[in-house]
């Protein structure tokens, strides 16, 4: 069980699949490492949060993911 | 809504809102999806947020998720209050954050397929008006 990465709206299309398993520890870096072309892209850009378990991240260069813990990747929400 | 406005037998007035998928020929479903550890917390700070800034005697928020055809029902909010300003300005602010920040992400099927839904720049001015 590594790090969960949770891909929610239209990052699961991007990312062929609603979820992925990488291996832990993981930071920023190794978040974009384990995303390729347009995924990797969106996830970089302003318009997509992270959440790691279920907490928002403000700073999304700050991420410290464990195994065991799950990351979301949240794009522009359409809610209503 | 029976069961809100028994709950609020002191309210001066209630507004209520149903949001549905429109009808109009185009969009053959939808569906709504959301993040389950972010979802109801976000709807519970939003019902909190609507209540310490308007004179409220209640607030409901019920948002529906998964598939949806023309006509369903999405959304509903409704207000409590002394006073009909507070209760339409409270259900206006909600809806507007239900739409633009709350944890769901809409898709439409049309005859090309499936499309993710993006944020106007409506939805953005709406949000804007509240700051």
């Amino acid at each position: 069980m590594g790090v969960k990465l949770v891909f929610l709206g239209k990052l699961a299309d991007l990312a062929g699949a609603p979820d992925k398993d990488v291996r832990g520890p993981l930071d920023w870096r190794g978040l974009l490492d384990a995303l390729p072309g347009p995924l990797g892209e969106a996830a970089r850009g302003d318009t997509v949060r992270l959440a790691l378990n279920g907490t928002v991240l403000a700073d999304k260069a700050a991420l410290g993911a464990a195994d065991g813990d799950e990351v979301a990747l949240l794009p522009p929400v359409s809610g209503g | 809504m029976t069961a809100f406005s028994a709950a609020h037998p002191e309210a001066g007035g209630i507004v209520s809102f149903v949001g549905k998928v429109r009808p109009d020929g185009d969009v053959e479903a939808l569906e709504l999806r959301h993040y389950a550890p972010l979802t109801l917390a976000g709807m519970q700070q939003l019902a909190e947020a609507t209540l310490a800034r308007w004179r409220l005697d209640g607030v409901l928020l019920h948002h529906r998720t998964g598939a949806l055809k023309p006509g369903d029902p999405i959304v509903l909010v409704a207000a409590a209050a002394r006073h009909r300003r507070d209760a339409f300005e409270a259900a206006q602010f909600a809806m507007d954050h239900l739409k633009s920040d709350a944890w769901f992400w809409k898709r439409e099927k049309r005859a090309d397929g499936w499309r993710w839904v993006e944020p106007r720049g409506q939805d953005h001015a709406d949000l804007a008006r509240w700051t």
